[in-house]
């Protein structure tokens, strides 16, 4: 066989010991702690990766929250103003109605209070025109015994004087 | 780079040829009659000393490696290859072509540190330094960005483990990494380390190659689960008749997945260099300094493609290891058609669906 196609036994002996050597020493000094940091760091970009998106699920979700909150207030104040609004409208209408109630029962009350003076009034006059034809009843009993037609003359006057009063 | 170094050293020695009296050109000739076969086999094949380089006056820059050799007799010798160089003989050892023997004929284990081993020591000493490094700039940094050389080669490693473990092999990709990642970077350091001036051609070397495919064979023999040989010994859907043929073509498809390993790196990385130096060889076939430029031009280009060459051999001895395994650890489904999923996979789930 040619030399150049024949494997020379030292060399074959020196490559497997050296070889061996070189692939020990590699594994435990070099490709365990590269691949092993390798995949470490792999592992946090993942993880960075998959906190970021998450952190932006959250912030989503805080926004979709704080819109709905938002919305809510928003729909209590209109609920309170239009309670407000009712309220007052009641107090009002309640206001008006009681003033109308009150204004009734005081004219009631006035006109039962001009009725009784009415009443007064007309029981005053009717004694005072029972008193005035006792007095001249008195007067004409008086004058009778005088004459006839200055009674009746009497009578005249004290009438008209009774008109005139 | 080695090449072009090489090519520029003889573009400034050949002005001196050029004055020399006629008749000593001759004889420099005659003495030294260039062969480019034997210059490029010398080039990439393996040596007991590790040549630099030499000039004219026949001054060797050259560094002697330590000869180690094993006879039953007289035991372990070790000595300097300077002992052998040039033919000398010593302590009954003599060099013949690059290869260790005996004065005497016995057999000789040649456990030589040669130019290769000394390359394969060197090349383990930068991975181990290199990767210890990147592996501390981890532990430094945590989980933070990486930094510097860290920053370099993290994609080749994530490269390796997302397109080359995990699709070939699924799930249980994570026991074979270690090994899938000191295969590629073992062989594209050591292919780069070729290309260098002076450097040794290491994963040219059928040895070395030898000796990667036989770990990938043994791995992938040893994580093999039941699906694995069941397809072997009694392939789906092929009428029992024609098993007896079947059996020893998927036995002997167990022995060529490595072999084509081994030839496959061997022979594009020496090929690689086969072809610079035959360019660089031009000028010495030619003596003419108009040649130059051609060499310079095609040895710069055929460098550039043995760069891209290097990390694509390494990148398709890994997938291909990872494939191997992949169709070993398989579970059920997709097994039958092709390891690593892909067409194949969706072809299994078609073929369930019928």
């Amino acid at each position: 066989m040619p030399p150049l196609v024949t494997p020379e036994f030292g060399l074959i002996f020196w490559q497997l010991v050296i070889f061996g050597i070189v692939l020990l020493l590699l594994r435990k000094f070099a490709w365990k702690p590269i691949l092993s940091a390798l995949n470490e760091r792999e592992d946090s970009i993942e993880n960075a990766l998959r906190m970021a998106s998450q952190a932006k699920l959250e912030m989503q979700a805080l926004q979709a929250g704080n819109e709905k909150l938002l919305a809510e207030a928003r729909l209590e104040r209109d609920r309170i103003l239009k309670e407000a609004t009712d309220v007052s409208n009641k107090l009002i209408e309640q206001a008006k109605n009681k003033a109308t109630e009150e204004g009734g029962r005081m004219i009631n009350q006035a006109r039962e209070a001009i009725q009784n003076e009415k009443n007064a009034a007309l029981a005053e006059v009717k004694n005072t025109a029972a008193q005035l034809s006792i007095d001249i009843a008195e007067r004409i009993l008086r004058r009778e015994l005088v004459d006839t037609a200055s009674q009746k003359e009497l009578v005249n006057s004290y009438l008209k004087e009774v008109k005139l009063n | 780079m080695k090449r072009l170094l090489i090519a520029l050293f003889c573009i400034l020695s050949l002005p001196v040829f050029a004055n020399e009296p006629t008749a000593t050109t001759a004889e420099a000739t005659d003495s030294e009659a260039f062969s480019p076969g034997e210059m490029i086999l010398h080039h990439i094949g393996d040596s007991h000393e590790w040549h630099w380089f030499s000039t004219d006056r026949d001054d060797h820059y050259t560094t002697y490696l330590p000869i180690i050799a094993y006879r039953s007799g007289k035991g372990l010798s070790v000595f300097s290859s300077r002992n052998l160089a040039e033919g000398k003989e010593y302590d009954g050892l003599k060099l013949e072509h690059e290869h260790l023997e005996a004065e005497d004929g016995s057999k000789v284990y040649d456990f030589s540190i040669t130019k290769n081993v000394a390359s394969l020591m060197l090349s383990a000493l930068l991975l181990v330094v290199v990767f210890t490094t990147v592996a501390r700039g981890y532990a430094k940094r945590g989980t933070g960005a990486p930094k510097g050389i860290q920053s370099f080669f993290e994609p080749i490693i994530v490269f390796v483990r997302d397109e080359v473990a995990k699709k070939s092999i699924g799930p249980k990709y994570k026991r074979y990494m270690p090994y899938l990642l000191t295969v590629f970077f073992f062989i594209w350091f050591n292919n780069l380390l070729g290309l260098l001036p002076g450097g040794a051609n290491l994963t040219g070397n059928i040895a070395v190659t030898l000796t990667l495919a036989l770990l990938t064979l043994l791995i992938t023999l040893f994580s093999s689960n039941k699906n694995y040989w069941h397809h072997i010994f009694a392939t789906p859907g092929v009428p029992k008749a024609l098993l007896p043929i079947m059996i020893p073509v998927e036995l002997i498809g167990i022995l060529v997945k490595p072999f084509s390993l081994m030839v496959r790196l061997f022979a594009n990385i020496t090929a690689g260099h086969i072809v610079i130096l035959s360019f660089v060889s031009l000028i010495f076939i030619f003596r003419n300094v108009g040649v130059a430029p051609v060499t310079l031009a095609f040895g710069l280009f055929i460098n550039m493609l043995e760069l891209l060459v290097a990390i694509l051999q390494a990148y398709i001895f890994t997938l291909l290891t990872a494939m191997y395994i992949g169709g070993a650890v398989e579970e059920h489904h997709d097994a039958d058609y092709q390891m690593g999923g892909g067409e194949g996979a969706d072809n299994a789930h078609a073929n369930h669906a019928h």
